[in-house]
């Protein structure tokens, strides 16, 4: 009775929501991947914070040139710069693109360790996303005091 | 091999390769400016000043900046690939992908141009 086991193999259980890979005895592809269903472990969400800060990150540079340039140019354009810093709204996108790049380095060179063989057990992948996350916490609060 | 005509190097090897290299080069100099910034707490301008007006720092600033045009191609077009394809936005994909890449393209030139602009007028 091989075709009987075969039916039930991976199919989705209505109380296992997140079982949403099916397959049939004809057709061995999976049927539906609905990522909203889907339950993303701690590595995948370093993973996609990574995507999303380099995006971002890519406008940052923007702001980033932009105060460079300001405050290189002359006195005045320095004043004008520690002035801006002192607006909260300000305080808060450069916060947030240095906290932002600070993540995005952090998540690197995990990124760049995993290349390197280290980590990428499945444990392995769980610890370094955890410590990808604190230390990324941990350069958000710092940066936080540097600029308040 | 598989060549694609918009990746930085037509090559997906060589995309990961200038990927590590430039953020290798990008680490270092975000470290070296965090210094700055944390070996002067009460910075003013002509010391701001000095800083990127040695030819050393120049150097470093201009070799960061083509870094980082090499890493925010391969980064963008790494998630352009990815997100905006035909089979996420149907027959348009391909479409919407090359004005999100040629708009891309012409941000990272801005970059370039007036990034250099300042490093070197500094």
């Amino acid at each position: 009775m091989a075709d009987a086991v075969a039916l039930s193999v991976g199919c989705a259980h209505k109380n296992n929501p997140y079982a949403t890979v099916c397959y049939h005895v004809k057709d061995t592809r999976p049927v539906n991947l609905d990522l909203t269903t889907v339950k993303f472990p701690l590595p995948a969400i370093t993973s996609i914070l990574h995507r999303i800060s380099g995006v971002a990150l890519f406008f940052g540079i923007g702001v980033v040139l932009y105060l460079l340039q300001l405050s290189l140019e002359s006195e005045a354009g320095f004043e004008r710069v520690t002035e801006l810093l002192r607006a909260t709204p300000v305080k808060l996108m450069v916060w947030l693109i240095l906290a932002g790049l600070l993540y995005h380095l952090i998540a690197g060179i995990k990124h760049l360790l995993m290349d390197w063989g280290l980590g990428e057990s499945r444990e392995g992948a769980l610890r370094g996303a955890q410590v990808t996350l604190i230390l990324a916490l941990v350069a958000a609060v710092l940066s936080w005091g540097m600029i308040w | 091999m598989v060549t694609n005509a918009t990746s930085f190097s037509r090559s997906g090897l060589s995309d990961w390769i200038i990927q590590r290299f430039s953020a290798v080069i990008l680490a270092a100099y975000t470290l070296f400016i965090l210094a700055v910034l944390g070996a002067t707490p009460e910075l003013d301008y002509e010391s701001w000043r000095a800083v990127f007006s040695q030819n050393s720092v120049r150097l470093f600033s201009i070799i960061s900046l083509f870094a980082l045009c090499g890493h925010t191609w391969v980064g963008m077009w790494t998630v352009g690939t990815d997100y905006l394809t035909g089979r996420q936005l149907g027959g348009k994909g391909t479409f919407i992908r090359l004005i999100y890449q040629s708009f891309c393209v012409l941000l990272i030139a801005v970059y370039l141009l007036w990034g250099i602009q300042i490093f070197w007028g500094s």
